[in-house]
């Protein structure tokens, strides 16, 4: 165990590699605590992109040229970090996308195209609406049956419930593994072993544990993981869809054009191997680079000690809050990653958030596009406070004391 | 005052605060004298959705002139809307959709305006000036 004043410093360390993180925001020093939406970059990723672009570009794949081939090499070697970080079975399985949502769309149009009328999916109710709406689109197009999993009040997935809806005409559960709302991290290998007993596929969202939890592909056995690299201090518009490659392989393409083709012809096209059936036209190159570097940055951290960081935090915010006058959290999951959501009594999320984004803090305020679970918790939204390694107590002192003085205001 | 010296006499309101606590202190005492619309009344076709928060807006006309109803969730956007109203109603449909209107971004408020219609205000000020030109 590392004594406080190391411990600091290393936060600090980290801290220090985020240039965004010392600017002022309405003269005053930026508190970030919106990451569960987006993570800050560390100068790595940064400079990345920029010596991409000053130095390297070219398009890929195809380039006999010296340039077009050391981009094809960095784009592959960024598929291969990520691959590995993951423990997929193979790079090949690691499919670029542009993101979790992009990735979701992806599997309910190329596998959901397989689906059958009466095929049924199960999500949750705590999803994320790109977890539900491509789902729904599914559900005009094939006639299959999107049936939701319920949630206790705590945020927690019935498991009950979920184990009587599971039949043989499940075909996918598509779930999170950390809720963007509530913070709740599910059960999701309980609920990949389950559904794998009734021959049903799960597809796990990723986007918000991917910065948080150590993601181990093989052991968790879920046959898709989805996520964005924008959450895991990457660039935006880059994202991964994981895929088992014996399932992947037998999925029509999802969009048709260059590069996912092996020959084209009017009377019959053939398409390319994974990951390249996926990957039609010109990727986002550099953001696949660049997330290839958020990686490596991941890698260096100690995700143990980082852990303990945010549980800590998480901790600490909760129980100051909940001495405040009318506050009323969120989520209260046992098992909970560091995003905190609350309410205070009758005010409204937006006018908190508006006059805590005039003290310098960055917040998230409104239904977090989880509109069904507001619908169930029958509020209009939440203040979401959401931390990441680079975040020190320190802020949140100082979060508690502008929160009480937009209280104040608003009362 | 005409549309323009009602503008300049807001922002001119709004030159004495020396923070944005004063400032907002000020919007949420404005959003508790908006012109409100009496709870039955509030059918869907008058809501604005925003994505945070909800606005509900009326208008009339009486003897050539516009007259908005407003109302909202969240009290600063309803401040907000009340400064609107104060300026708008009670103009002529022409004025309101012909003459400039730039108190809002001179009073510093214009991020509440943003396309990314955070609180639907965006949208209200065109619902306010599209009912302007239908009666035109």
């Amino acid at each position: 165990m590392k004594d406080m004043a190391e411990y600091k410093a290393s936060i600090e360390n980290i801290r220090a590699q985020f240039p965004i993180l010392s600017q002022k925001i309405n003269g005053r020093d930026l508190v970030y605590f919106d990451n569960a939406a987006t993570s800050q970059k560390p100068y790595a990723v940064i400079e990345r992109i920029d010596n991409y672009y000053k130095n390297e570009n070219a398009n890929i794949h195809r380039g006999v040229h010296y340039l077009s081939q050391k981009a094809t090499e960095d784009y592959e070697s960024a598929r291969n970090i990520i691959g590995t970080y993951l423990n997929a079975s193979d790079s090949s399985e690691i499919i670029f996308t542009k993101g979790t949502t992009d990735g979701i769309n992806l599997i309910a149009s190329s596998y959901g195209g397989m689906l059958n009328e009466g095929d049924e999916v199960l999500i949750s109710a705590m999803e994320h609406h790109s977890n539900i709406v491509p789902w729904q689109l599914l559900e005009s197009q094939r006639k299959i049956k999107l049936r939701i999993i319920p949630i206790h009040q705590n945020g927690e997935i019935d498991m009950v419930a979920y184990k009587e809806m599971l039949n043989a005409k499940t075909k996918l559960v598509s779930v999170t593994h950390i809720s963007n709302t509530l913070g709740s991290i599910n059960p999701i290998g309980e609920i990949i072993d389950k559904a794998h007993a009734f021959g049903a596929k799960v597809l796990i969202d990723g986007a918000q544990s991917i910065q948080h939890d150590q993601i181990d592909l093989k052991a968790l056995n879920c046959d898709f993981f989805v996520f964005s690299g924008h959450k895991v201090f990457g660039p935006t518009g880059i994202g991964v869809l994981y895929g088992k490659s014996e399932i992947l392989n037998l999925m029509p393409p999802y969009q048709g054009g260059g590069d996912m083709i092996e020959k084209v012809s009017f009377e019959k096209t053939t398409f390319n191997v994974l990951p390249f059936k996926f990957e039609a036209g010109t990727p986002n190159i550099v953001g696949g680079i660049a997330l290839g570097e958020a990686f490596n940055f991941l890698k260096s951290l100690n995700f143990n000690e980082l852990h303990e960081h945010e549980m800590k935090l998480l901790k600490y915010a909760e129980e100051e809050l909940n001495k405040i006058d009318n506050v009323r959290i969120i989520g209260t999951a046992k098992n909970k990653t560091s995003v905190v959501s609350f309410n205070v009594g009758d005010i409204h999320p937006f006018d908190l958030g508006t006059l805590l984004d005039k003290q310098g803090f960055a917040v998230r305020t409104g239904h977090h596009c989880t509109q069904p679970l507001m619908d169930f918790y029958k509020i209009p939204g939440t203040i979401r406070i959401s931390f990441s390694v680079y975040n020190t107590k320190q802020e949140i002192d100082l979060f508690l004391i502008a929160l009480k003085k937009a209280i104040d205001i608003l009362s | 005052m005409n549309y323009l010296e009602k503008q300049n006499s807001i922002i001119e309101d709004f030159s004495m605060f020396e923070d944005w606590m004063e400032k907002y202190e000020f919007i949420i005492e404005l959003g508790k004298e908006v012109n409100l619309i009496p709870e039955q009344d509030k059918s869907d076709d008058l809501l604005i959705e925003g994505c945070q928060s909800r606005v509900w807006l009326k208008s009339e006309v009486n003897n050539g002139q516009m007259y908005y109803f407003a109302d909202s969730d969240a009290i600063i956007t309803k401040g907000i809307i009340s400064l609107l109203i104060k300026v708008m109603s009670g103009e002529t449909p022409n004025t309101i959709a012909t003459e400039n209107l730039f108190f809002i971004e001179k009073i510093g408020l214009q991020e509440h305006l943003s396309p990314t219609r955070a609180n639907g205000l965006l949208e209200m000020v065109k619902r306010m000036k599209m009912d302007a030109i239908k009666n035109i």
